[in-house]
């Protein structure tokens, strides 16, 4: 038995240890926000973070999570209150936003790290999240737009 | 990470210059599960429905039904902004409900850029015809002609007293009354507008994209359900030789192994066979497939190769089998010519792969599925698994879910048909999940082409024959087994190339095809694009032109292109050329525009380069300019596109606009990095590690314009995408004075 915390929750797992983390949280927990899109870790859509920092949860194995700390888009704020997702919505950012859960999850790890990140920044954070629709213009800007909302928010 | 709340909502919007009168939908929508049947039909008794598109419930709240699916190009939010138009209703006091599959609706095959197209009028007719009875209802009431009423924020207003009345309270009233005739509906004005062609609104489904609270067909819970993965053969046609059912049921979690019937060309919908393996969750069907060890048999199609089809598809080109356009005499034309350029280009085979592989649930109890699925065209899916599994189609209800991304994919419901076949069988409810390998694998291909474009340049320096032959497999074949030559899709660019030369011939070449085809964002718009505007820019360079002077100049006169006089038989989309005509002005109108935009005559830097390109597809008209850089290490990077897009009227800017930037990259990543071929009949790419496309380091700055126009609306998912490619390689020539007629370029080892 495996004690998986997620958003702050503590759930029972009692399956294959082995199991990738992305299919315990979809399936077995029911945290559909996280998507599978590649199952290699090479197109970011199963984004989830660990103890705040971003992993690809199709390749981590629910045996390798032990105490850490699951973070999902759903544990962001159900109500899409937080400034990444602020951002992306005063900015139309999806278009079908199917990978914008995974794409989200990377840009708050990277904004945790670094308030203010360049567009370089921005290139090397989010180059593990593949957009099959091309939003990525506009990520980059509603980072840079969360970037300052956090900021204004700061100095307020 | 600190929240939002602290933030002024002003200072919030200030920051983000946006206007603080962005409109957002205040209802929240119903999960896709949660939204029963009864709720998508309209015809519940104590509310208000003069049409299949409208609902108004005693609650004030307008429902409007989207029957086309949404997967990505924003319908869930344009049907909605044009209804709501019309009717007068108030944004914050909408639900917006997604169709079952049914006829009722229209066609809801949610391809061919046609959804604001083909319904923008009758939404607008159901929208007024539900305003007017409730003006109709409120002149009753009050008493007053109707001529004194109008509707405003889900009320009629009586315009000389300013009282008002909700919709809900006209509600019975309005039931009773007649649906207007469509000709005596009165649409409201352009100037009226108050969502249709505004940039404000905000998307239906955005909220729920960002908190991860979307359904999507892999998101489909349903009671006791289990999950399958099917093993599907690797070359079409092959069949199952044998393997171990006892090693996947050894699995912790595989409940069953199922072996699918077997494929018998054509393939059109049909499940391609092979064996399923069904589990308690993804994982153990996956790892349950993996332990099957099967072996296949050989097919027809074992010896595709791609490198030796395309010499044999480049020889057919070489002898049409079939002349579909002809003007004068080319051959005369290019023996007397000054100058003959010969050109070959090759677009290889190519796949969708949306970032949401194919997936799809279904419920078989007391003769009825309950179907659940991420489809572009429910009532295919409907017809195609009643026709497999022998259940009445009344019996088929399918529930479009979103569509992580579709492109075309998502049209065949192959894998909806699957789903349908396991829950029968095993009398429980199914998801089948594609893993991004199968769809990667098992797809319906975007056809590989070979084109050889032939031109002759007469003494005064004009162009005087265009010979254009292309060789691809045809998506016929897909549907009718053999069939080995294109059909329709050479009015995708091909024979509708709209230069004004006096010998034109186009011709075609017998192409068997060896996998599934099928069709894919701008279908051969992309290919036939990329060979027509690089050759265009070849004979710009040979006649010693400036590319954008050359593309108006060739363009000729303006006017509206009759191609039935050069024995073209040419299908426009499914639209009349009287509606949607092919029009040269409007091609130089985008033309004119985007050299505008990106200042086209402005002195280029060392190692910089400007492409540009045109193309009317879907019956817009769309020109891009390309701006690429060189770097020190013979790399190029594309730093800038600029499009300028004329589709009629536009119904919603912002997101033309993001269909635009999407297009973009979807045309940079075909060009640069998308390749598949084919081994022995397998495809060998299998993710997205060799099938490559574009990154955030790839992305360019985007700028996008409308021309403003009352023309009808046109296509706007699909037409950015063919001008993308031969605008980089134009630009690319442009830079180096290199002209790569080969995509993707990453062969050439340049990106």
């Amino acid at each position: 038995m495996i004690t998986l915390s997620v958003n702050g929750k503590q759930h029972q797992f009692d399956d294959d240890g082995d199991m990738p983390l992305l299919w315990a949280l979809r399936d077995i927990l029911k945290y559909t926000g996280t998507k599978y899109g590649c199952g290699k870790g090479l197109c970011g859509a199963c984004t989830v973070h660990l103890d705040g920092q971003p992993i690809r949860s199709c390749v981590t194995p629910v045996s390798a999570v032990g105490q850490q700390n699951i973070t999902t888009v759903e544990g962001l704020s159900a109500q899409g209150e937080h400034v990444v997702q602020q951002a992306w919505q005063r900015l139309n950012v999806p278009q079908c936003g199917y990978c914008q859960s995974g794409q989200i999850m990377s840009a708050v790890a990277l904004l945790a790290r670094n308030a203010q990140p360049s567009d370089q920044d921005i290139e090397q954070a989010m180059s593990g999240n593949i957009c099959r629709c091309g939003t990525y213009q506009r990520i980059k800007a509603a980072i840079h737009h969360a970037a300052d909302l956090a900021t204004e928010i700061k100095g307020s | 990470m600190k929240y939002i709340e602290n933030v002024s909502r002003r200072g919030f919007l200030k920051k983000l210059g946006i206007s603080s009168s962005a409109l957002v939908l205040g209802v929240q929508l119903p999960s896709m599960l949660t939204i029963p049947k009864a709720l998508a039909a309209v015809t519940n008794t104590g509310q208000f429905a003069p049409n299949v598109y409208v609902q108004i419930g005693s609650d004030n709240i307008v429902s409007i039904v989207v029957h086309r699916s949404e997967m990505g190009q924003g319908i869930r939010t344009s049907i909605p902004m044009i209804v709501a138009d019309e009717l007068g209703a108030d944004w914050q006091q909408i639900k917006v409900v997604q169709g079952l599959g049914d006829k009722k609706y229209g066609s809801q095959n949610t391809d061919g850029s046609r959804s604001v197209r083909r319904f923008y009028q009758p939404l607008r007719e159901a929208g007024a015809a539900a305003r007017m009875m409730l003006q109709q209802a409120a002149a009753q009431q009050w008493q007053v002609d109707v001529s004194e009423t109008y509707a405003k924020n889900n009320t009629i207003v009586h315009k000389n007293t300013g009282q008002t009345i909700a919709f809900s309270a006209l509600v019975a009233r309005a039931s009773q009354l007649a649906v207007p005739e469509t000709a005596s509906l009165v649409l409201k004005a352009k100037k009226d507008f108050n969502f249709i062609g505004k940039s404000n609104v905000a998307l239906v489904d955005g909220k729920n994209i960002a908190t991860g609270a979307t359904t999507y067909g892999f998101d489909v819970e349903l009671d006791n359900m289990q999950y399958a993965v099917i093993a599907r053969p690797p070359v079409l046609g092959a069949t199952v030789k044998s393997y171990n059912a006892q090693a996947a049921k050894a699995i912790t979690g595989v409940i069953d192994v199922v072996q699918m019937p077997d494929l018998v060309e054509p393939a059109v919908f049909k499940p391609l066979g092979g064996v399923a393996v069904i589990a308690k969750n993804t994982w153990a069907a996956m790892q349950g497939r993996a332990a099957l060890a099967i072996e296949w048999t050989d097919s027809v199609h074992s010896g595709y190769n791609s490198a030796s089809y395309k010499i044999a598809l480049a020889e057919s080109c070489d002898k049409p089998a079939k002349i579909i356009r002809r003007k004068g005499d080319v051959g005369k034309a290019l023996a007397e010519a000054k100058q003959v350029i010969t050109s070959a280009y090759y677009v290889p085979e190519l796949i969708h792969v949306p970032m949401e592989p194919p997936a799809a649930a279904a419920h078989f109890h007391d003769g009825v599925f309950d179907i659940w699925a991420c489809t572009q065209t429910p009532q295919s899916a409907q017809a195609t698994v009643a026709q497999i599994t022998g259940v009445a189609p009344e019996q088929v209800n399918i529930n479009v879910t979103l569509l992580g991304g579709g492109f075309g994919r998502k049209s065949k419901p192959d894998f909806i048909v699957e789903a349908a076949l396991l829950s029968k069988q095993l009398q429980v409810p199914i998801r089948v999940m594609w893993s991004r390998e199968d769809e990667i694998q098992n797809g319906y291909y975007h056809a590989v082409s070979y084109q050889k474009l032939v031109a002759g340049i007469d003494e005064n320096n004009q162009v005087s024959a265009w010979q254009h032959h292309a060789a691809e497999p045809p998506i016929a074949s897909t549907f009718s087994q053999g069939a080995d030559l294109i059909g329709s899709e050479a009015d995708l660019g091909l024979i509708d190339m709209p230069y004004d030369i006096a010998n034109v011939s186009c011709g075609i070449g017998k192409a068997p095809a060896h996998t599934r085809i099928g069709w894919m964002r701008s279908v051969t718009n992309i290919n036939h694009a990329f060979a027509l505007c690089s050759f265009v820019d070849e004979l710009a360079n040979a006649r010693g032109m400036d590319s954008k002077d050359n593309l108006i100049a060739m363009l000729g006169a303006d006017r509206k292109i009759d191609l039935s006089q050069q024995q073209a038989q040419y299908g426009n989309y499914g639209e009349s050329l009287a509606q949607f005509p092919i029009d040269t002005a409007r091609m130089k109108a985008v033309i004119e525009k985007v050299a505008t935009m990106a200042n086209w005559q402005r002195k280029r830097a060392k190692g910089h380069g400007l492409g540009i390109a045109m193309h009317r597809s879907f019956v817009s008209y769309v020109a891009c300019v390309v701006e690429v850089v060189e770097d020190s290490a013979g790399k190029i990077k594309v730093t800038d596109v600029w499009i300028a897009v004329d589709c009629g009227l536009a119904v919603n800017p912002e997101r033309i606009r993001s269909q635009m930037e999407g297009a973009a990259i979807f045309g940079l990543s075909l060009a640069f990095y998308s390749e598949l071929s084919a081994k022995d009949g397998a495809i060998e790419q299998s993710n997205f590690d060799n099938y490559q496309i574009a990154r955030y380091a790839d992305t360019p700055t985007t700028h996008v314009e409308i021309i403003d126009s009352d023309a009808p609306p046109g296509g706007v998912g699909e037409p950015g995408v063919p001008p993308i490619a031969p605008a980089i390689t134009n630009a690319i020539f442009n830079a180096t004075g290199k002209r790569y007629r080969e995509l993707p370029l990453k062969q050439y080892g340049i990106v």
